[in-house]
């Protein structure tokens, strides 16, 4: 089992660690870009409908990667944006992908259609490999969700689910933690009521900490100065629990070192796979958060981190 | 550090027998391996996650000693042995966590220290060569005793990987539960033997292990279904105060818990 921080290597004591590259288990892709028919105050990488500073990746870019993908031995496929499904290209994609392995495609929710949905089932289903969608919503009725997501989004996104179970799919919701700990059981109980009551009958969640960047900033708060990690909490613990430690994320402007941090200086590591291979230093307050709570981006989360750290 | 026991069989040895995960299911290991005998098994394995689940974990150790069943340490194994607190399943769902504890405190209380013992002398991965095939066997994946390798989650070009990293023609594992094999054009072979431990959601009552038969150089895998007295388990469990959860699951084919961390494919073929 990997424990202890053999790759990682400090700098000094006024530094960052650096965590090196493993292995690719999980491949990104920025596949939405910022551009996102939503404007949630929460928003780490502040994505609304006219944020293109990140654009679509085109199914030939997708594909260049996933053939360079092979070497590395990915395990996993994610595509985030933004909203994935405002690139009409996002189907293809996600045929292309399955050819390879499993692919999550994480979702706002409010634009699919009976149509799109259909196209989405015959695609899984022509594929060994797993589909997964995760649907963010922040609340289990309009009054929580839509002051944080925007006028009509819980509705609109409850619409998706639906269209999602009717054709086949468990979709994972989503839900970014934005109220006090002590109530997390009694949301968690209401959604799990609200989803069995609209038709989803197994419903699966999923509850993420807040990432305090982009618009998360001035709606909650942003990080701390202390609040980094330091060569010393690495000592003895799982670097598996951070994703650059075994991913990266390919967007238009290159490949970058994760979803969260796209839009920091220096997160944007080459042009391809094999050149964004180097050691990342953890300098961002962010990879704070991503060490409290684990690869939070990731469907199974902590799942192969070591218990016994 | 992971140990590795390199191991020789004979020459001549046409078929093995691996068993997956126990889960304390004596009454379907005691099945299996007669029907492995029948069928001609020269050696027998066991891929560890010796207990967990059922009742009496105690009564599996005679059955593998007996049998001479080399045996691999697996999480809940190497939990038990290190006296850890939690049995390392890698579950991330509250509820499935919340039964993956009764059943590690039921078993750990239940198992002798002799065995635990026992437990922690057991190596976590087992190599040996077959004709001309480098054979590795595993818990859950060689580089990681905990890693869920589901067929809807491992791409072949992860598999090429772990072949290729583990110097190894054939790895073999258990961990989630669910059989299912893949042979790569290369000609190499993962195979997930399943596990005797509990059905495999698929609303049977039936377990699982799997028969290897090399002959002529072409290696052959059969899973095969054990029918076993899951009645006389169930009401063991039911002696025991184990959940009805898990009860449930031996009566029906269907899990009841340890469900969030199936991927989709593999989730939308069972009940709940």
């Amino acid at each position: 089992m990997t424990t202890a921080n053999t790759n990682a290597t400090s700098r000094c004591n006024n530094n960052p660690p650096s965590v090196a590259l493993r292995g690719l288990d999980e491949l990104w892709f920025q596949v939405g870009g910022t551009l996102c028919n939503l404007s949630c105050n929460h928003c780490f990488i502040s994505c609304h409908p006219r944020n293109d500073s990140f654009g679509f990746l085109s199914l030939e870019a997708v594909k260049e990667r996933l053939r360079e993908s092979v070497q590395f031995g990915v395990k996993e496929y994610y595509f985030t944006g933004g909203e994935p499904f405002l690139n009409k290209e996002m189907a293809e994609i996600l045929s292309a992908t399955l050819e390879y392995g499993p692919a999550t495609v994480l979702t706002n929710g409010t634009v699919f259609t009976r149509r799109l949905a259909s196209r989405l089932q015959a695609i899984a289903e022509a594929s060994r490999y797993s589909l997964e969608f995760r649907v963010s919503i922040d609340g289990y009725n309009a009054e929580m969700n839509d002051p944080i997501r925007g006028a009509s989004t819980f509705e609109d996104a409850m619409k998706g689910v639906a269209l999602l179970v009717d054709s086949g799919f468990l979709p994972i919701i989503t839900i970014t933690q934005t109220w006090p700990e002590e109530k997390t059981v009694e949301v968690f109980e209401q959604f799990v009521n609200v989803l069995k009551a609209r038709g989803y009958s197994r419903p699966r969640i999923k509850i993420l900490p807040t990432i305090h960047l982009g618009m998360e900033e001035s709606r909650s708060r942003a990080y701390e100065d202390d609040e980094r990690v330091t060569p010393e909490m690495l000592e003895e613990f799982d670097l598996d629990q951070l994703l650059c430690h075994h991913s990266r994320i390919v967007t238009n402007r290159g490949v970058a070192v994760c979803p969260i941090l796209i839009e920091k200086p220096g997160a944007h590591l080459a042009a391809t796979i094999e050149g964004a291979s180097q050691p990342f230093p953890l300098e961002h307050n962010a990879c704070f958060t991503c060490y409290l709570y684990g690869t939070i981006c990731s469907n199974t989360g902590a799942a192969l981190a070591d218990t016994d750290r | 550090m992971t140990d590795v026991l390199h191991i020789s069989i004979p020459e001549k040895t046409e078929r093995i027998a691996v068993f997956g995960g126990i889960y304390s299911n004596h009454t379907a290991l005691q099945t299996a391996l007669i029907d492995a005998q029948n069928r001609g098994a020269e050696r027998m394995f066991c891929l560890g996650d010796l207990g967990a689940f059922g009742p009496h974990p105690d009564r599996v150790y005679p059955l593998l000693h007996d049998h001479d069943v080399i045996t691999l340490r697996g999480n809940y194994d190497d939990s038990l042995a290190r006296g850890l607190n939690d049995c390392q399943c890698g579950y991330l769902d509250t509820r499935d966590n919340h039964f993956a504890r009764l059943s590690y405190r039921y078993t750990f209380f239940n198992t002798s220290d002799e065995n635990k013992i026992w437990l922690g002398k057991l190596p976590e991965m087992v190599r040996f060569r077959w004709g001309a095939r480098q054979v590795l066997l595993c818990h859950g994946s060689p580089r990681k005793m905990n890693e869920f390798l589901w067929e809807s989650t491992t791409p072949d070009q992860f598999l090429h990987k772990l072949f290729v990293d583990y110097d190894a023609d054939v790895i073999i594992g258990t961990h989630t539960g669910l059989k299912w094999s893949r042979t790569l054009a290369s000609g190499q072979s993962f195979i997930n033997v399943g596990a005797l431990g509990r059905p495999e959601n698929d609303g049977t009552t039936r377990v699982w292990y799997t028969l290897l038969h090399n002959v002529d150089s072409e290696l052959t895998t059969t899973f095969v279904p054990v029918e076993y007295d899951y009645e006389r388990l169930a009401g063991e469990m039911r002696e025991e105060a184990l959940p009805e959860e898990f009860v449930q699951t031996i009566l029906t084919g269907w899990w009841t818990t340890c469900l969030e961390i199936l991927p989709a494919k593999e989730r939308q073929r069972g009940k709940w």
